[in-house]
């Protein structure tokens, strides 16, 4: 049987590497989609504890996770698109009326 | 098996009213002529009206609903009573400003709802699943709301920054709720305290997952050092929308900060004391500083809302019920006083940027002696001059604060609150010593007015009056405690 730790070796990985992400990279879909790999390494380590626990309440937690996942896609794409339609670019840089 | 059973539906009916509101709302929009959507949005506020009979009529129920899940104590009662103020006086302020905007949809007035309902859900959220999925609700539709305007850059570039940090703290929110889950094995807020009680656990994990969990909700109520997104989010969205996410979305982010760290971690409330503490002093210190250099002044009202959740977090710090009332006194009375200063900017836009600089101000006391004197009242209280509501909510959250030994807090903010004085007197002194720039006159406008006058009225009321509101806060805070 894998041990926990491994998971959670894992999930802390996904979650450092969507972190980095988010603070590192231009591109506003590359930045989504780290986000995506956060909620992504919660969903894995909630998971792992609740069967490692025994517990049925993390498995509902990632069900909910993935919902909300889906519906902040579903506004996140269409903002992106939104602003696209106005001026053509997916770069942070150039998304500077206002500073940062 | 547990079963649902007619005390939960009646304890979540509230919720129930302002969600099917927002959905018969969202639906008229689409046959109701233009020229009388105006009514959908007096339709939301009865929606809310009849919501806030119902947590009225149960203000002394305590009942946990949902096998925990879901409670209804004094506590979420007078958080809802708050945010069902903000979101009707947003409503009244949204209604000439949306169709000058040419953004009179049922849409806006739907999302607003649903905003409300997830704050709603944030307030009453005794598990850490229903407080996220209320965090969840509400920040989604405020997503789309500060994107309203679709064809202004400077609305999706609002929106976009909003998105992304906002579902980024989310993130961090959630690894700390998975990792606290993992220690205790469960999410649901009492047992986690019981956990830490009586249970063995690793002390530096958990340590991590309060400050996983600090820092995703520092963002929710935008304290420095997770202030970022704040000015540009304030400055970008439309105003009304700025209004009401300045005041509601903030009391609900303390509502759900305050009652999971009071209920879940009082083990380790030294710990985060000390880290609130400096998150305080940052946002005061910050946030004002900052005010001082702004020319816009939705801008101007971004920092000093950062400031405000610097104050509100030292009532916070000062904590027991004396510090956590003060709080919620002060999350009320910043309701009345930031929606009317806001009301104020909505009331002088015209479309596009006007109404937005500083300078815009100029001469309102020779245009229109009642604006102008009712923007004096809100520029005070927020500077918390007395006779007015600012001055009780600070004076309460400082005593608060010399009460449980935290003189330095209080000091720096006394000393921070004057430092204020000089960005909100600013206004003021645009207004009545300048000679006005042009002679363009306010439109009037029934539902704006009202608003308005209905804030000045609180404003003026609470600052010579507070008993009421401090007893309510205090009887309120009883549940929690």
């Amino acid at each position: 049987m894998i041990p926990l730790s491994w998971y959670i070796a894992l999930s802390v990985l996904m979650f450092s590497i969507g972190v980095l992400g988010v603070l590192i990279r231009r591109n506003v879909i590359i930045i989504f989609m780290c986000i995506e790999l956060i909620l992504n390494s919660v969903n894995i380590a909630m998971v792992a504890f609740a069967h490692y626990l025994n517990s049925v309440r993390g498995q509902i937690f990632v069900l909910f996770i993935m919902t909300v996942a889906a519906a902040e896609a579903a506004i996140g794409l269409a903002i992106i698109i939104a602003m696209y339609r106005n001026k053509e670019t997916l770069n942070t840089s150039d998304i500077n009326i206002m500073k940062w | 098996m547990p079963t649902i059973s007619t005390a939960d539906l009646a304890a979540i009916s509230p919720e129930i009213i302002v969600l099917c509101s927002a959905m018969a709302v969202l639906i008229m929009g689409l046959f109701v002529k233009k020229e009388w959507r105006f009514l959908l949005g007096y339709l939301s506020v009865a929606g809310l009206a009849a919501a806030a009979d119902r947590t009225w009529a149960m203000r002394s129920v305590v009942h946990g609903a949902f096998s925990g899940m879901f409670i209804l104590d004094g506590y979420a009662t007078y958080f809802k009573m708050v945010f069902y103020v903000a979101a009707a006086i947003a409503l009244l302020i949204s209604i000439s400003y949306v169709r000058m905007e040419n953004i009179e949809k049922g849409e806006y007035y739907g999302l607003i709802l649903f905003a409300t309902a997830g704050m709603m859900v944030m307030a009453s959220g005794s598990d850490l699943m229903t407080v996220y999925l209320g965090i969840e609700l509400m920040a989604l539709s405020i997503y789309v709301l500060a994107g309203f305007l679709r064809k202004s850059l400077r609305s999706n570039e609002a929106a976009l920054k909003y998105f992304l940090l906002g579902a980024f703290s989310s993130g961090i929110l959630l690894y700390g709720i998975a990792l606290i889950y993992g220690i205790t094995g469960t999410t649901n807020l009492h047992d986690i305290a019981a956990f830490i009680q009586t249970g063995t656990y690793s002390k530096p994990a958990l340590i991590l997952s309060m400050i996983l969990m600090l820092a995703g909700f520092g963002f929710k109520v935008a304290a420095v050092p997770f202030h970022m997104w704040t000015p540009d989010v304030y400055e970008g969205a439309p105003t009304s929308v700025t209004a009401f996410m300045s005041v509601g979305p903030k009391a609900a982010a303390f509502a759900a900060f305050l009652r999971v760290f009071i209920t879940a971690l009082p083990q380790i409330q030294a710990d985060w004391t000390i880290i609130i503490a400096a998150l305080a002093i940052l946002s005061m210190l910050i946030g004002n500083v900052v005010a001082i250099s702004q020319t816009n002044i939705k801008r101007m009202l971004a920092y000093s809302s950062i400031a405000h959740a610097g104050y509100a977090m030292v009532g916070f710090v000062a904590g027991g019920a004396e510090g956590i009332s003060s709080v919620m006194t002060y999350l009320l009375i910043y309701v009345f006083m930031n929606l009317g200063a806001f009301g104020m900017v909505v009331a002088l836009s015209r479309g596009g940027m006007t109404g937005e600089r500083i300078e815009d101000f100029a001469g309102l006391s020779k245009k229109n002696k009642m604006a102008a004197l009712l923007m004096l009242i809100f520029m005070f209280s927020l500077a918390g001059i007395p006779p007015t509501a600012g001055f009780i909510g600070k004076f309460n959250i400082f005593m608060a604060a010399l009460n449980s030994g935290f003189l330095w807090l209080a000091l720096i903010m006394v000393v921070m609150s004057a430092v204020s004085a000089f960005f909100y007197l600013r206004v003021v002194l645009v207004m009545y010593m300048k000679e006005p720039e042009d002679d363009r006159k306010l439109t009037p406008n029934l539902s704006m007015y009202t608003a308005m006058a209905v804030a000045a009225y609180a404003v003026l009321y609470i600052g010579m009056n507070p008993s009421g509101v401090i007893d309510f806060a205090m009887k309120s805070v009883s549940g929690l405690m």
